[in-house]
């Protein structure tokens, strides 16, 4: 990529980049300030999909908060759902059976899978590559029946319970499951790496474009697959572990070439490690209830809680302030992409238009997370 | 634990450690400034500071200098004591694991306080946000406008006197 | 005076008839083809096999009102979808389908198909323009530039045919290639011409792509970046024609390439030659395209330009010299 050319100032002109264009998937606006088809100055404007979820966990109480936390983070419902259980287990001392944990862990992860598919889907539909998004679909098809035989839904789930997990996985889920990995690791070499990873179109279209240093991540507290493909080893299941994730093991893919092409090798890497987890999980499984004892009415005691968990998309916290009453006092969603999406600014100056759609499709913004 | 009493040291130039209990951090009315270490399996945090409003950025910068990043920032409206609280919560990106929760307190009517965007500028939406849904100002903001809100707003929704 | 008049009206009706089936069943084709690489069923519904789909894209397009938003220029926006269709429906007339089929024989008709190639990318930059959208402004210099670039080699490989054909007429260069696959000029194996002469045949495909606007080179309506470029605006029938336009230009792209390349009529064995053989080459060209378009990713315009200028253009000249040189040793 050539430099651009400079031109005087007065010759700029300002695009605006949705809230509705086919390459933001959402309602994401970004106001661009463009030279040409280079870009001076790119500000997201947030906020299309605003619904305030933080109002609404304040106005009911602890249990009534658990299906809103699947409309933010469509894709990737179940650690949603996980990060708020985990949050108010820990405030308000509840036990979860073993069971229950490992059940959590195999929806999770299979979610991820789903998530990261979706995201494969909808990166290639963004460099003009039709055919991807609907092998991958074929794919994460076999994880949502999979998901809804369990949970009920197919993509806002409202799986998970304080003490436990909604419904007991049975052996059509197991076996159904063990299938579908042999199923996925069969078709990703040929499919999806053969086609895609090695053409050599979208390796010329993603490497090196959209750099995001470590530093750049640090400062803008960017996390996940973004984060890993800048060189940080970052990852919550296992720099600070929940759940029953230090029982398997796993590897956390990092890459070091801080470009686009980076991310997408970390998200393809871990939907393998995220089999690994589910084949474990799945070997292991202990018997026993799936719900544990856990009061009607929660009244945690007053204080500040904080609990964070992995999403697809990175770490997603939840910042709880309890007063001793039925409601939540106070949530904060850490939503990840809002932290992933702040850095776009910077990095998209000076990019071509299209190398910047390429860049802002490797970021996975899922709009209704940031907006919350 | 290196890098706990680490940044202890390094916040003990702006704010005394204190000897108290963990247990005793869920009082409700604050405490004087300073550093509580608290229970990460309880609390989630492993340091509980509270600080004045102006060392806000002094407290952004050690965390800056001691490798941390910043997570979120998050306000509480405190509607009986008359308070506003900004809670700022610092993490590390890989290596040894330590969360920080950086708490402040200003008055209610007239929420205000020093922006950190020139140490993280993570922190410009974060204050953004803060700023559409509590009404807190960040002062030297460079953009302080509604993010999530539309423009037009008058309101700040968090408030727990809002009525919509 | 009076056979000639009736020979043309029947060329007219003929040829509209080819275009207008084309146009429309293309569609169908890409969308069946489409599906069948993306292991779906495709149109199903209306009539066999979805046969009756483009009657009724046809009818919906028809019957919807044809927006022309504020601030547009009004006479432009309106011409541009109809010059999109008009020079590719003209260059039909030049196009020999067999030995006795076609409408004009012209001695300058690979000139001419040229020339009527460069007035339809010129409703492209129109049509993009009058929108008064920026998106379509853009995707109207990104498509000038892209076709200014890949004009360059497909003319030049052009030439290298022209210098073996001795001809710039269409059926000469096809009557030139008559009696089995090593007289076409891909295969040519006098003067030894086989040798460069898939060099020729590779560049002009890949220029034909990409003035046909075809993935992977739609610059022009990358619809990740531009929404729909230069049609953003364009809705019913001025979408329509867009769409048609391009089909028709995609059919003309592969009759040239079927004709100065792979024999035109003629049969890979010499027998029965006639028109069944052209069509045959020209469908299975298409497929490529079709077959390109789902397979692979976009790639950037800096790429495109790049490729064109650094690469094909070189290689182009080269080929030419070396062409000429076996042409004067032999």
């Amino acid at each position: 990529m050539s430099r651009p050319i400079q031109l005087r100032q007065d010759e700029t002109f300002v695009l605006n980049l949705g809230p509705q264009h086919p390459a933001t998937h959402g309602v994401l606006r970004v106001k661009l300030t463009m030279d040409g088809e280079y870009i001076v100055k790119a500000e997201p404007v947030l906020g299309y999909i605003h619904r305030m979820h933080e109002k609404m966990a304040e106005g009911g109480s602890f249990a009534q908060f658990m299906p809103n936390t699947a409309r933010m983070d469509y894709l990737h419902a179940l650690a949603f759902n996980h990060g708020w259980a985990l949050v108010v287990e820990k405030a308000a001392g509840i036990e979860v059976p073993e069971r229950a944990e490992y059940i959590r862990v195999i929806t999770v992860e299979l979610n991820r899978i789903a998530s990261h598919l979706l995201w494969w889907a909808a990166f290639l539909l963004d460099l003009g590559g039709f055919t991807p998004l609907l092998y991958a679909f074929d794919d994460r098809e076999k994880i949502i029946d999979l998901l809804e035989r369990v949970t009920g839904s197919r993509l806002t789930y409202c799986y998970m319970r304080f003490g436990g997990v909604y419904n007991d996985i049975d052996d059509e889920f197991i076996t159904g499951t063990r299938e579908f990995i042999t199923r996925l690791r069969g078709r990703m070499p040929r499919l999806y790496h053969d086609l895609v990873t090695h053409n050599i179109i979208l390796i010329k279209r993603i490497k090196d474009i959209g750099i995001i240093s470590a530093e750049q991540c640090r400062r803008y507290g960017a996390t996940g697959p973004v984060a890993r493909g800048s060189g940080i080893d970052y990852d919550v299941r296992k720099n600070e572990p929940y759940s029953v994730y230090p029982e398997f093991d796993f590897d956390v893919p990092v890459f070091h070439e801080c470009d686009s092409m980076a991310r997408y090798m970390v998200r393809m890497h871990e939907m393998e490690q995220s089999m690994r987890i589910i084949e474990q999980a799945l070997d292991k499984l202990p018997g026993g209830p799936v719900m544990g004892k856990a009061p009607k009415v929660l009244k945690p005691e007053a204080g500040y809680y904080y609990s964070a968990v992995e999403t697809a998309r990175g770490s997603l916290g939840h910042r709880l302030v309890c007063d001793g009453g039925k409601n939540p006092y106070k949530l904060k969603l850490r939503s990840p992409t809002f932290s992933n999406l702040s850095l776009y600014g910077e990095v998209a100056e000076g990019m071509l238009l299209a190398d910047a759609l390429a860049f802002m499709g490797s970021l996975d913004l899922v709009i209704p997370e940031i907006d919350r | 634990m290196a890098l706990l009493n680490r940044t202890q040291v390094a916040l003990a130039e702006l704010l005394p450690v204190q000897a108290v209990a963990a247990d005793e951090a869920k009082e409700a009315p604050p405490r004087e400034p300073g550093v509580l270490v608290t229970d990460p399996a309880r609390h989630g945090s492993h340091l509980d500071v509270l600080c004045r409003p102006d060392q806000v950025v002094d407290v952004a910068r050690v965390m800056d200098r001691e490798g941390y990043f910043l997570e979120a920032i998050a306000g509480v409206d405190w509607l009986e004591r008359g308070q506003m609280e900004v809670i700022y919560d610092y993490n590390r990106l890989g290596g040894e694991h330590c969360r920080v929760m950086v708490r402040v307190c200003v008055p209610r009517d007239q929420p205000s306080l020093p922006t950190i965007t020139g140490v993280f500028p993570a922190a410009d939406w974060h204050e953004r946000e803060t700023f559409d849904f509590y009404g807190v100002r960040f002062q030297g903001h460079p953009n302080l406008i509604r993010i999530l809100l539309p423009e037009d707003a008058d309101f700040h929704p968090l408030r727990k006197d809002y009525k919509p | 005076m009076e056979t000639s008049l009736w020979r043309a009206l029947l060329y007219l009706v003929g040829i509209m008839a080819f275009a207008g089936l084309n146009a429309a069943y293309l569609g169908w084709c890409e969308r069946k083809g489409a599906a069948r690489i993306q292991r779906r069923i495709g149109p199903c519904e209306a009539g066999y096999a979805g046969l009756a789909q483009p009657l009724a894209d046809g009818i919906k397009l028809l019957s919807k009102q044809l927006v022309v938003p504020q601030g547009v220029d009004g006479i432009l926006f309106r011409v541009a979808p109809v010059l999109a269709m008009i020079p590719a429906i003209t260059s039909m007339a030049v196009i020999p389908f067999s030995e006795n089929i076609g409408a004009r024989a012209m001695e300058l008709s690979v000139l001419l198909l040229f020339s009527l190639a460069s007035i339809g990318m010129m409703a492209v930059l129109l049509g993009g323009w009058a929108s008064g959208n920026k998106y379509a402004i853009i995707s109207a210099a990104r498509a000038v530039s892209q076709n200014l670039a890949y004009e360059i080699p497909m003319l030049v490989t052009t030439i290298t045919v022209v210098m073996i054909t001795n001809s710039m007429d269409l059926r000469q260069i096809a009557l030139d290639q008559q009696g089995g696959f090593w007289h076409w000029n891909l295969f040519r194996l006098e003067n030894g011409h086989f040798l460069t002469m898939w060099i020729s045949f590779i560049i002009f495909f890949i220029c034909s792509v990409a003035e046909t606007n075809r993935a992977p080179f739609d610059m022009a309506e990358a619809e990740s970046e531009l929404v729909a470029g230069f049609m953003t605006e364009y809705g019913s029938m001025g979408f329509g024609l867009f769409m048609m336009g391009e089909y028709l230009n995609i059919v003309v792209g592969a009759c040239l390439t079927a004709t100065l390349f792979l024999g035109g009529w003629g049969c890979p064995f010499g027998l029965i030659p006639g028109v069944w053989w052209f069509l045959l080459k020209i469908y299975l060209l298409i497929f490529t395209f079709i077959w390109i378009r789902w397979t692979y990713p976009r790639t950037q315009i800096y790429r495109l330009l790049n490729l064109s200028w650094k690469i094909l253009i070189p290689f182009s000249l080269a080929n030419l010299l070396v062409t000429a040189a076996l042409i004067k040793v032999f």
